[in-house]
């Protein structure tokens, strides 16, 4: 069975890479791009471990089949550090220790930034109500949030 | 003299007692006096833990026993994270 | 040892390894991959309960892409006993475990694998591949197993009995254990309460994010060379040589980051595989455990039966205690029933008490240690009756454990007496804490619990090696689930002076790192720390002796304070020598300057904690949510702070979804229904409230520094504080977990 050539963008930059019909974008990602930084969790869309963006959306990469990327835009943890400086969710994270075995991490970077995109004046509710597709197992949440929450003080801040 | 706290988990080879006084250098001479009083007890106090005035040590064989030490026999207990 | 004044310690620096894992970089295990490497996957048993009357991988073999293919019959089992310190690992049972023999034990048991060009292929192969089972009836409960007639998992399996009892015919009943003190009769005729309670707590996983994975090597030597993520790289390549009858020394292995463990990565299920698969196909090989098959064929924790029965006067003084313990190993013997009946009386003192403990197989996978293992589920049962002890009595839930809180000098139940020990300093940091006056809704209610853990020692190798611009390298061989690598950079920044930034923190592997035992048993910070702090303080000592080379007098005469090395007297021509003059000078003085340590260290003191939870209830739906909670623990020395929360706040997480909704959900035929993260339901950010925190320091004589240990005591309290707050809402005393909407409603209704 021959494999379908995709070609897409990832993080700004255009990419291409070879996939069966059913593998999943996550699978493209980690294996046939080397971008490991989107982890695995469940495969059923469950633990936002996979958390990516499509075309603008948050999206579990396991849920999306890797030829659906084709003429897409696609953002990964690994495009949101820029020219050298940590995004200020990435800053946050540290300063609070908001990651202890940081498995989790990337995808709630990555989701908590469009989440904060979406919605600059989050509250801590609606913070954690936009993050419950993440799971995480080490921290129980509460240093997450904080550092959520501090990260949009400085994004709103930085716009001004 | 040392004095050894027996655990009721070994009553089988204690007959109930509770405490012995023994006379020892090291926790490994201390087992050998134990397996002499009350045979067949050596075996089991080698998989446990031993506590020397309150501090569990799970490698004792060389640890020194003075005199008036309390020595108990604790189960092994294994931790997660 | 509390007037300690640290300048490093008690700080909250970031993370060494941090920018990598913010930005994705860090290597997890699924994250490695090396030229040529083969996917594996593993081929498991649909049956709960069933002997293996053939394997047939004929079809499987010759399919293109398939490299190898491993059953039973090419990894023999083996009679030995891998001493992890606390505890020995079966090595015969674990070879089991890996691949069945005779028999399948639980559904999901391993029964064969496959290494091919790809997972799709692998996949298929492993569908070919023609088991035929003799299908067994399953014992799926403490109850079937325990029962006249039950089906036996183990022929040969005999009671180890503590007192020794007879053991007539096969059971499933792998231990027994006891513990007694004074007349337990007499002290409940004392009493003027006695109250008796049964209670059930179900299976339950760890729920690390990550799923077991690892890469394996092997050379056309022999030699292998292992990635996995693991609590513990020694017990992996001890594991696997004592399984594979390879000698240690040509296995190395290489822990990678670790997506979370809390003991459920401490057992080898997937690196002695993929090492003969490699062996076989002369290729690396990659094996990754689905979440499904994490589920169903890992190490969840055991679900117990506890019959709980106390005897306190008016007053509120305990006089007597009477409690079995029965807990479900799965499918091999060892569930944490030794640890649980040593913990379950441990916060107070009771003159007259009798614990009896049972170790029990069932056909469910093999547990594992979850955090503090047999401590949760004993602390349900207790603090579940102190509440109904305090509520019968009207006396403060927080003042009924203050007056029989055990002190330093106080026996445990287990037998030695307890140092310093820090239950009445949380206790009373509890009471008067704002959340136990803050008011409550109508609709809400407030339960408290104490937790008790032990905090092991064990060994630990640490080198710190000087560089000549002033800065430090350490390796130690613990993995850094939570924090610890920082922790240990602070030590050696404290002992030393220098800026903890400056400190190369380094988890090694099994051929860099001298012999540490697992990062778990919340010994990391104290053994490993402990012997962290030798090696710096040897660094120490090496530049007082290059200090003394330059000054042309005797080591022994030459101080050290504040980051220098003073010299004897007052001599003009001599002013104090800094580790930043020193270094550079090394090579003139002697050469490398290399500090090493290594401990074996006894237990130190245990852990108390108290939680306070505020639950809120919904009548209608019998949904729960934690609205309010403090946890409060003694860490006997807090070197990050900020990390020591996180493990309070984390352990509180994983027991309130213990408490509240999980559970493996097991159909009649013993196949786990809800094997993934929609139906086995953690917690989620919107389920919980911030968590607060209080840090007591009870200092550990054992440590430097007076750290304790903090990792486990956090998911202790939880189940009964969460029980006894939706007491304290419903009026309904519930004794089976987990408070799931349904079960709440069932206990809403049965009680009109």
């Amino acid at each position: 069975m021959s494999r379908i050539h995709v070609h897409t963008a990832i993080n700004g930059e255009p990419a291409e890479f070879l996939c069966d019909g059913h593998q999943t974008l996550l699978g493209a990602l980690r294996d046939e791009l080397g971008l490991t930084g989107t982890k695995e969790g469940c495969a059923t869309g469950d633990c936002g471990a996979c958390s990516v963006i499509v075309d603008g959306r948050l999206v579990p990469a396991c849920l999306v089949l890797a030829a659906e990327a084709e003429g897409r835009e696609i953002g990964t943890i690994e495009g949101v550090a820029t020219d050298d400086a940590l995004h200020p969710l990435q800053k946050q994270f540290l300063e609070h220790a908001a990651l202890q075995c940081g498995v989790c991490t990337p995808g709630f970077i990555v989701a908590a930034r469009a989440l904060l995109e979406a919605n600059p004046n989050a509250t801590e509710e609606e913070i954690r109500l936009g993050l419950a597709g993440n799971l995480c197992r080490c921290t129980g949440y509460d240093k997450i949030v904080r550092a959520v929450m501090d990260a949009a003080v400085e994004m709103r801040n930085a716009v001004r | 003299m040392a004095i050894v706290y027996l655990p009721h988990a070994l009553n089988a080879y204690t007959g109930g007692r509770s405490e012995v006084a023994i006379d020892a250098p090291r926790v490994l001479e201390l087992r050998a006096a134990l397996e002499r009083r009350f045979p067949g007890i050596q075996a089991e106090l080698e998989q446990m833990a031993v506590a020397i005035d309150g501090q569990i040590h799970h490698d004792a064989d060389y640890e020194r026993v003075e005199q008036r030490t309390e020595v108990h026999f604790v189960p092994r207990v294994a931790g997660g994270a | 040892m509390s007037e300690q004044t640290f300048t490093t310690v008690g700080t909250r620096p970031i993370r060494h390894d941090g920018v990598d894992k913010v930005t994705g970089r860090a290597n997890y295990g699924a994250d490695i991959s090396l030229p040529r490497m083969l996917h594996g996957v593993v081929l498991r048993s649909p049956h709960a309960h069933a002997r293996i009357l053939s394997i047939d991988t004929t079809r499987a073999r010759s399919m293109p892409g398939v490299k190898a293919v491993v059953t039973g019959r090419d990894i023999p089992l083996v009679q030995a006993k891998l001493a992890m310190g606390e505890a020995a690992l079966d090595l015969r049972d674990m070879g089991d475990n890996l691949l069945a023999h005779d028999k399948a034990l639980y559904h999901g048991h391993a029964v064969a694998a496959v290494a091919a060009t790809s997972l799709d292929v692998a996949d298929q192969a492993a569908r070919q591949i023609v088991v035929t089972y003799e299908v067994l009836r399953p014992v799926l409960s403490i109850e079937q197993a325990t029962a006249r007639n039950a089906p036996i998992l183990h022929e040969g399996l005999k009671t180890i009995g503590r007192p020794t009892i007879e053991t007539k015919g096969p059971t499933n009943i792998a231990g027994k254990l006891e513990l007694k003190l004074g007349d337990v009769e007499r002290g409940f005729t004392e009493a003027d309460v006695v109250i008796e309670r049964e209670f059930r707590t179900p299976t339950v996983h760890q729920g690390y994010i990550e799923p077991h994975a690892c890469v394996a090597q092997t050379g056309e030597d022999g030699r292998a060379t292992v990635w996995t993520t693991t609590q513990g790289p020694f017990v992996v390549r001890d594991a696997c040589a004592g399984i594979l009858g390879m000698d240690a020394a040509r296995i190395k292995v290489i822990p990678t980051e670790i997506g979370g463990g809390f003991g459920g990565k401490i057992p080898v299920y997937l690196e002695p595989l993929a090492i003969v698969l490699s062996r076989k196909a002369q290729r690396p090989v990659k094996l990754v455990m689905s979440r499904e098959d994490d589920f169903r064929a890992s190490g969840p924790t055991s679900a117990t039966v506890i019959r709980m029965k106390l005897g306190a006067k008016r007053d509120g003084t305990l006089t007597a205690a009477s409690t079995s313990l029965w807990y479900e190993a799965g499918a091999y013997k060892g569930s944490p029933f030794g640890a649980g009946a040593m913990c379950v009386l441990a916060c107070y003192r009771i003159p007259n008490f009798f614990i009896e403990s049972y170790d029990v197989v069932v056909n469910k996978p093999k547990v594992a240690a979850y955090r503090a293992p047999g401590s949760p589920m004993a602390a349900f049962a207790i603090e579940s009756v102190m509440d109904e002890l305090a509520e019968t009595l009207a006396v403060d839930p927080i003042a009924i454990r203050l007056k029989n809180a055990v002190v330093e000098g106080d026996r445990a139940p287990y037998g030695p007496s307890y140092g310093p020990i820090g239950l009445k300093q949380v206790l009373v940091a509890a009471a008067a804490h704002p959340h136990w006056k803050a008011p409550l809704a109508d609709s809400q209610g407030r339960g408290v619990a104490c937790g008790f853990w032990f905090n092991a020692g064990m060994s630990s190798s640490a080198t710190v090696t000087l560089n000549a611009d002033g800065s430090a390298s350490l390796v130690t061989g613990n993995p850094d689930i939570g924090g610890t690598r920082v922790a240990q950079a602070m030590m050696v920044a404290e002992e030393l002076g220098i800026e903890v930034d400056r400190v190369r923190p380094c988890v090694g592997d099994t051929d860099s790192a001298g012999f540490t035992d697992v990062t778990g048993g919340s010994r990391v910070c104290y053994a490993t720390g402990a012997a962290v702090i030798q090696a710096a303080r040897d660094v120490k000592d090496q530049l007082r002796a290059r200090a003394a080379k330059i000054w042309d007098v005797q080591p022994d005469a030459v101080g050290w304070n504040n980051g220098c090395a003073l010299p004897p007297g007052a001599a003009a021509d001599r002013q104090p020598l800094s580790l930043t003059e020193l270094a550079p000078q090394m090579a003139k003085t002697g050469g490398p300057i290399v500090g090493r340590a290594a401990v074996n260290l006894p237990m130190a003191g245990p852990g108390f904690a108290i939680h306070i939870c505020d639950l809120e209830v919904d009548r209608g739906t019998g949904k729960s949510k934690v609205v309010r909670y403090t946890a409060l623990q003694d860490v006997g020395r807090a070197v990050h702070p900020g990390f020591v929360e996180g493990q309070m706040q984390g352990g509180a997480a994983q027991g309130i979804g213990w408490a509240l909704n999980e559970e493996y959900i097991f159909d009649e035929n013993g196949v786990m229904e809800n094997a993934g993260f929609l139906d086995y339901r953690m917690p989620v950010t919107s389920d919980l409230p911030m968590i607060d925190t209080v840090i007591v320091e009870v200092a550990n004589p054992l440590h430097p520094y007076g750290v304790r240990g903090v990792g486990e005591v956090p998911i202790v309290p939880p189940l009964a504080a969460v029980a006894n707050a939706m007491h304290a809402v419903t009026g309904v005393r519930f004794t089976r977990l987990p408070l799931s909407p349904p079960r709440v409603l069932e206990g809403l209704v049965a009680a009109g």
